[in-house]
């Protein structure tokens, strides 16, 4: 039996990431990836014969600290020196466009209040930003470092000024609706505003307490939340991690899907021992990390029996149920949306916050929402290789549909769904359904079966207050140890937390190599 | 022309409580009330012959006992005495009855489920070990967290301790209480749907939330902090209704020389360099006073009886922005008999609780989604409690009063205002909602009176008939409530304060509020402080 | 038809034992436990606390709960949620455990008994379905079931235990070892009788369908009618264990469950029950936090004291490390004149590392309604007050 340093279970990208440090440090690293091809929910998906997308469509605040250390441009990462302007479509086609500071298609008034908005969520988001990189304090801990972390916290709040500080605390609670009822009038901009604090939670527009700490993480780097789309894709940042891993000397096994995390116990205590692959291969090392979510973790692959009970009550009652589903359509041509030149862009397909509510309100109740609205990008827009000659790809986010549909997915709910986006479309786009080769809606449930992550919830753990943080997954686990000694998390359930980042890789090397 | 020392600008519970604890320093107090009685929303009052009706709040728990004993308010005839548990209705037959005894209220969880019966203790523990923390605060001003002043950091440590006294995990434990739904924190505990939904309904009375939206767990808590003689949980009800509360603490205010002058509603607040000097009434007097505290809600005192001109920059639209949403209605019916429930046994102890209309959770969160849309459900969220059937002093003997809170009910309709008619057909909604439990209730109503928030807002004042003055979410509560930067009783404008349940610790019949503002003042104007500390420091 | 009672949902429960036990409860001095009507005592609870040692005397068990653990998963799901390794417990074999959360911190103690393979009972005295679900979840193959209701349950104690149930015909009860397990039959009915009990005396605890439980008394009742056996109740059980040293919840431990404050529940260290936490086991609930708070030692430490006088040390006296009483070392959780020791007795929590030192109990009493105070020198003790050979050995003597 080969015996590694580490072994990361799971090869999307905050496992790529955790690999490539720890080889980088001299360690022997081993990746296993149940999937053929690495990438997790960024994986290369060929929904079409010579149709390219992947799960997650573009990238928003991965981070630049990782992309320099890892050398990811020498690798072939290169992003759009433009971002992706966000589209606000209109029914009568005067769409407004947000790029960054600038926003146009709104009257005078809210374009100030954009400003100003803009400004104090920038301010936010800087303050916040150097604590996404960092393992958070446990409070029991008591070391010095721990409590510098939080004394740096508090003293950077602080400087912000007594008047940014005081609305920090009050705006950090708010809906999202509120916050934009607050400062704006125009339907469409408060819900093209809002849709980054809600897409990929459970929340809704009248939800507290989780909205505006997803907006401010989403604006951690330096393009303050806008996106784009690399060369090759959104894959094409797995590509340039892969290669940087394995030029740093860590080997990437795919299609070796581990069943168990083994663990051995003596008198001494618990200690991981390795993994053992579906195929009955046992590999040994000195520690393996999982980028696996934490219910898969430690209720699958450890199992319960090596947990303390209110630990595994812990675990348990994570809410990671997925909201979004994922719409993809292999267009003959680049579809026409009324009143837009170039469908070059995240165009947001919501008429106002109530639309967004109620949308909510029908998968809250574990129906299919009846008025889905939604995240359109153009992925072949931004690289032509990912659709055959003048051909398109298209690529929606759909919000919200639930993980745990009444009565169950099935394939005619799995139809109804795609049909009811594809609708909502066409309102926007109305000979869409013309130039439709072929279309698939991937719902919740088929990305917790495809990707093999609990809930196909793309954060692996609700991003909710109580479980951020110090608290992120659980306070046992949130400083990339777990209570199992030699297993460590590195993905998304960890802090900070989901999107394509790289910081969760990032920070849990960081601790293990500390 | 009149000169006070103070003027409360509205006589609701805590605008006397901050009179009589300024009156009780010597200062010259004048309490003015626009209607032609006192009390606000803690009233009790005749709309039918011979019935008393508390017409909009009906229970008390978080009244300050500190208060009510530095108050004499029992000598000024206040008597609060808890009433047993309450029934919940679920759907169909399923009905979870609250025994007051322990043993049996566990074997009738265990007869819904074995592991709810023992996680409702471990509940019971955990309530009671969250609500020991924020009880400590309730009789204190919150500190400023930008400030650096001595008081400010000494009131953060002073929090900072509480804090660690819990302990790690329950500090986590914590966290989530404040920030999450109370569907998904209670998830944690109960399997049963009705089990859930009874202990769930606390996080929904009063708030434009719903049982699963972030925020509605702290005001679950918020609604169970509160006890009756040390019983954490516990509810009250007044003898003589809740108005006997006000009258009792008008009694303490007049024993200490304060005036109250009612039917006179102050048209504006008068703002000279700055500072607040008095108030002009309806009918064009003028009175004037060092200092003006107003009970009215936050929202309430700065868009309508202060002049925008006056006002500080931004402070305008902090008030308009303050979250203060009208979401629950009132129906008191007048009985011409004691209601009997099906499936609830005829056991007097059972039915001198309260009754819970519930459904299941999934039935509580619908209520609310037609809230958003503007309408009433047609199955909504109804509290009810019959206060007569031990309160011989509300309805003629055998003839009972029954009071009806509703969750939810639109501040406005998505068809247009409201209107006598539709009025009309909420309370038909609410009616047939305890009809459906009760077989033979609507035979037995001999008056009733239905309250929008529209009319609730019309009559008390209350913004959008918002019962907590302002809605208790994070973003509004503490140190934060009203606003930020103003958490300490003093707002923006000299010599002006605002004592009702718009500051901290918001919402509810606990005197708290006003007590905490009078402690402000009299630190202002350098007289000695008459406000008790409150008295279970080692709880 | 008759209207059914109003208050029913409101009234106890009563045991299967109960029309026998109601007839000699003449004073009427019940109370109750998880829902059952309960005897304080019965006639006197000193007269019933001789009988334990002197005699011998059943005690209802019933109302404590009982649960079935059952399937191939059974044996690991025990192991990890108490602190002793159920691996060890033989076939037919009992053992008192605690478990704990995950802060080590004792939620409940109780025994469980082995009756096969895959299938153990956990008795305890407070419903645990709760904890038992989450113990329970991620193991695939084991069933839980209540059996609380289901399984009468009587203990017989003192000294003449054993010849009675030989008299009743349990051939062979002679050769049941201190925690073994027996079967039988009575009159065609299955009986299990285990020798474990809460007096630290010679006793046996007699398992049946509640169907036949009255039989079961009747049978009994009659083969002890020359042995002198009487029922006992809850005053007499808690005399004869605080003599054999034995922890109640309420009294020496907190269920952590249900504790409000801070650490004001125990560890099996502070209840002086290390010898339970087995950490040659690599793993149970608690085993990292127990771990620490043996190598840093446990805060408090319970303690049995021999207290100078004859007046008890009534549970909530403050033990002191002077006789001044100005060092204020620890409490005292139950104590009482023990009559068979003739001794004044106290267990009491005691700051571990004041446990060497001179200790003073501060006594409050009252002569005629007049209140006294005292101050009274307490010797720590290492074994119980009362623990004669009879309760180990085996056979037992028949008397």
């Amino acid at each position: 039996m080969d015996r590694y340093d580490s072994i990361i279970v799971g090869a999307g990208h905050n496992g790529l990431v955790c690999a490539a440090y720890l080889a980088r440090n001299g360690q022997r690293v081993l990746v296993l990836e149940a999937a053929p091809a690495p990438g997790g929910l960024a994986a290369d998906r060929e929904f079409h014969p010579g149709f390219h997308t992947s799960i997650a469509h573009s990238i928003g605040h991965f981070s630049s600290k990782v992309a320099g250390d890892l050398n990811l441009a020498a690798h072939g990462f290169t992003t759009a020196k433009r971002r992706l302007p966000v589209l606000g479509l209109r029914l009568n086609g005067e769409h407004l466009v947000v790029d960054g500071d600038s926003l146009a298609g709104v009257g005078a008034d809210d374009a100030a209040a954009y400003k100003n908005h803009r400004a104090r969520m920038g301010r936010f988001a800087t303050t916040l930003s150097p604590f996404w990189l960092k393992t958070m304090p446990r409070i029991s801990g008591g070391s010095l470092a721990d409590w510098t972390t939080f004394g740096r916290i508090g003293f950077n709040l602080r400087r912000m000024g007594r008047e940014d500080f005081r609305e920090f605390l009050r705006v950090a609670s708010l809906p999202a609706r509120d916050l934009m009822d607050e400062q704006f009038s125009d339907a469409v901009l408060k819900a093209v505003l809002s849709w980054d604090g809600l897409i990929g939670s459970k929340l809704a527009p009248r939800s507290p307490n989780g909205a505006v700490p997803a907006m401010l993480y989403r604006m951690a780097e330096a393009a303050r939340g806008g996106h784009s789309i690399p060369s090759g894709g959104v894959p094409g940042l797995i590509q340039s991690l892969q290669r940087a891993a394995e030029s740093l000397g860590a080997e990437i096994r795919c299609a070796a899907e581990v069943r168990r995390i083994l663990v051995g116990g003596s008198s001494a205590g618990l200690a991981v021992k390795g993994v053992q692959l579906a195929n009955g291969e046992q590999i040994e090392a000195a520690r393996v990390v999982s980028a696996v979510d934490p219910k898969r973790t430690f209720l699958d692959l450890v199992g319960v029996r090596y947990l303390d009970i209110g630990f595994t009550n812990r675990i348990r009652r994570l809410r990671c149920d997925g909201t979004v589903g994922k719409l993809h359509l292999a267009l003959s041509g680049l579809p026409e949306f009324s009143g837009l030149p170039q469908p070059n862009g995240r165009m947001i397909l919501a008429p106002d916050m109530d639309a967004i509510e109620f949308a909510f309100d029908d998968a809250k109740h574990g129906e299919l929402p009846v008025h889905p609205v939604m995240e359109i990008l153009m992925p072949s827009l931004a690289d032509a290789s990912l659709a055959p000659p003048g051909q398109h790809v298209l690529s929606a986010q759909v919000l919200y549909v639930p993980y745990r549909l009444k009565g169950g997915w099935n394939d005619a709910a799995g139809e109804r769904m795609r049909e009811r986006a594809i609708d909502a479309i066409a309102q926007y786009a109305p000979r869409i359904r013309e130039q439709i080769i072929h279309g698939e809606f991937l719902t919740p449930e088929d990305v917790a079966l495809g990707c093999r992550v609990t809930g196909g919830h793309w954060h692996h753990v609700e991003f909710a207050l109580d479980q951020m943080l110090m608290m992120r997954p659980t306070y046992e686990a949130a400083q990339y140890q777990t209570p199992i000694p030699g297993l460590y998390l590195c993905g998304a359930g960890c802090h900070p937390g989901g999107d394509l980042t790289g910081a969760p890789g990032h920070n849990a090397a960081q601790e293990i190599l500390r | 022309m009149s000169r006070y020392d103070a003027i409360v600008i509205g006589a609701g519970h805590n605008g006397l409580t901050n009179a009589a604890y300024l009156a009780k320093a010597g200062l010259k107090v004048v309490v003015l009330e626009k209607n032609d009685y006192i009390g606000g929303a803690a009233v009790s009052r005749e709309l039918h012959e011979g019935w008393t009706y508390s017409n909009c709040s009906y229970v008390c728990s978080m009244m300050r006992q500190a208060i009510h004993r530095d108050l004499n308010l029992s000598r000024h005839g206040l008597i609060l005495v808890p009433y047993l548990g309450t029934i919940n209705f679920g759907q169909g037959d399923e009905r979870l009855l609250a025994y007051h005894d322990e043993e049996a209220a566990h074997l009738e969880l265990k007869r819904h489920s074995p592991r709810d019966a023992d996680a409702m203790q471990r509940l019971q523990a955990d309530l009671t070990r969250y609500s020991q923390l924020i009880r400590k605060t309730l009789l204190r001003t919150p500190p400023d967290p930008a400030s650096f002043r001595l008081r400010d950091l000494g009131e953060l440590l002073f929090l900072a301790k509480q804090f660690g006294a819990l302990g790690e995990r329950e500090i986590y434990e914590y966290v989530r209480f404040f920030t999450m739904s109370a569907a998904e924190f209670l998830d944690d505990y109960f399997e049963n749907d009705l089990v859930k939904a009874s202990m769930a309904t606390p996080g929904i009375i009063g708030t434009a939330l719903g049982v699963y939206s972030p925020g509605s767990a702290y005001i679950l808590l918020h609604h169970v902090m509160g006890d009756v003689d040390g019983n954490i949980g516990a509810w009250g009800l007044a003898r003589g209704g809740m108005g006997a509360i006000s009258k009792a603490i008008a009694g303490a205010l007049a024993e200490n020389g304060g005036e109250i002058r009612t039917e006179s509603p102050v048209q504006r607040v008068l703002v000279q360099n700055r500072r607040v000097v008095g108030v002009v009434l309806d009918n064009g007097d003028e009175v004037r006073a060092r200092v003006v505290v107003s009970n009215l809600d936050a929202k309430h005192t700065f868009t309508r009886i202060l002049d925008r001109r006056d006002l500080p920059e931004g402070i305008y639209e902090k008030a308009r922005h303050f979250k203060i949403r009208g979401s629950s209605g009132k129906v008191n019916i007048a009985l011409s008999g004691l209601p009997k429930f099906a499936g609830v046994p005829d056991n007097p102890h059972l039915n001198r609780g309260g009754q819970a209309f519930i459904g299941s959770m999934e039935t509580l969160e619908r209520a609310y989604d037609c809230w958003k849309r503007g309408r009433w459900s047609d199955e909504p969220f109804v509290e009810s409690v019959i206060p007569s059937a031990w309160d011989p002093t509300v309805a003629p003997p055998g003839k009972h009063w029954m009071s009806n809170f509703v969750q939810y009910c639109p501040p406005t309709l998505a068809d247009g205002p409201w209107t006598p008619e539709k009025r009309e057909r909420f309370g038909r909604t609410v009616v047939d909602r305890v009809a459906q439990y009760s077989p033979g209730f609507k035979d037995l109503i001999v008056h009733m009176e239905v309250r929008t928030p529209h009319d609730i807002e019309q009559e008390i004042g209350l913004t959008e008939g918002n019962i907590f003055q302002g809605e208790l979410t994070l973003d509004q509560l503490f140190f934060n409530r009203p606003f930020p930067g103003h958490g300490q009783y003093r707002m923006p404008l000299r010599n002006l304060y605002l004592c009702g349940s718009s500051t901290h610790p918001g919402g509810g019949v606990s005197a708290a509020c006003g007590a905490n503002a009078a402690r402000e003042i009299l630190r202002d104007l350098r007289r000695p402080n008459t406000v008790p500390d409150d008295d279970f420091h080692d709880e | 038809m008759s209207t059914p009672d109003p208050y029913a949902g409101e009234r106890l429960k009563l045991s299967p034992f109960h029309p026998r036990q109601q007839a000699l409860n003449i004073r009427d001095a019940w109370t109750s436990w998880n829902g059952y009507k309960f005897a304080e005592h019965y006639y006197e609870a000193e007269y019933e606390y001789f009988c334990v040692r002197n005699l011998c005397a059943t005690y209802d068990i019933s109302p404590m709960q009982k649960y079935q653990i059952q399937g191939p998963d059974a044996q690991t799901l025990l192991n990890r949620m108490v602190t002793r390794d159920v691996a060890k417990v033989g076939l037919n074999r009992v053992a008192y455990c605690v478990w704990c959360t995950d802060a080590g911190r004792v939620i409940d103690d109780g025994t469980i008994f082995r009756l096969a393979a895959d299938r153990f009972l956990l008795t305890c005295g407070s419903p645990c379905t709760a904890w038992l679900e989450r113990s329970a979840y991620g193991f695939a193959e084991v069933e839980v079931k209540d059996l609380s209701d289901a399984l009468a349950a009587l203990s017989l104690q003192g000294p003449t235990a054993c010849a009675v149930l030989k008299k009743l015909g349990l051939d062979g009860i002679d050769a049941v070892k201190p925690f073994d397990i027996r079967h039988f039959s009575l009159h065609g009915t299955a009986l299990m009788v285990s020798r474990t009990g809460f007096t630290g005396d010679l006793g046996y605890e007699l398992w049946i369908e509640p169907d036949r439980a009255l039989e079961l008394w009747d049978a009994l009742y009659a083969a002890g009618a020359h042995y002198g056996i009487h029922p006992y109740g809850e005053t007499a059980t808690n005399m004869a264990r605080l003599e054999a040293g034995f922890i109640m919840p309420g009294m020496e431990f907190n269920e952590a469950l249900k504790t409000v404050h801070f650490e004001h529940d125990q560890t099996p260290f502070e209840l002086n029950l290390g010898w339970l936490v087995d950490f040659n086991k690599p793993h149970f609930s608690g085993r990292r936090a127990l771990l620490e708070e043996k190598r840093r030692g446990p805060k408090y430490t319970l303690t049995k004291l021999d207290v100078e006088g004859n007046r008890p040390a009534e549970g909530g006296s403050r033990i002191y490390g002077n006789k001044r009483c100005t060092k204020a070392v620890g409490y005292v959780t139950s104590a009482m004149w023990s009559p068979a020791a003739k001794a004044n007795i106290a267990l009491a929590m005691i700051r571990t590392e004041h446990r060497q030192g001179a200790l003073w109990a501060e006594i409050y009493y009252e002569k005629e309604l007049r209140q006294y105070s005292r101050v009274a020198k307490c010797t720590p003790l290492r074994k119980p007050f009362w623990a004669p050979p009879r309760a180990r050995a085996t056979p037992p003597p028949d008397y």
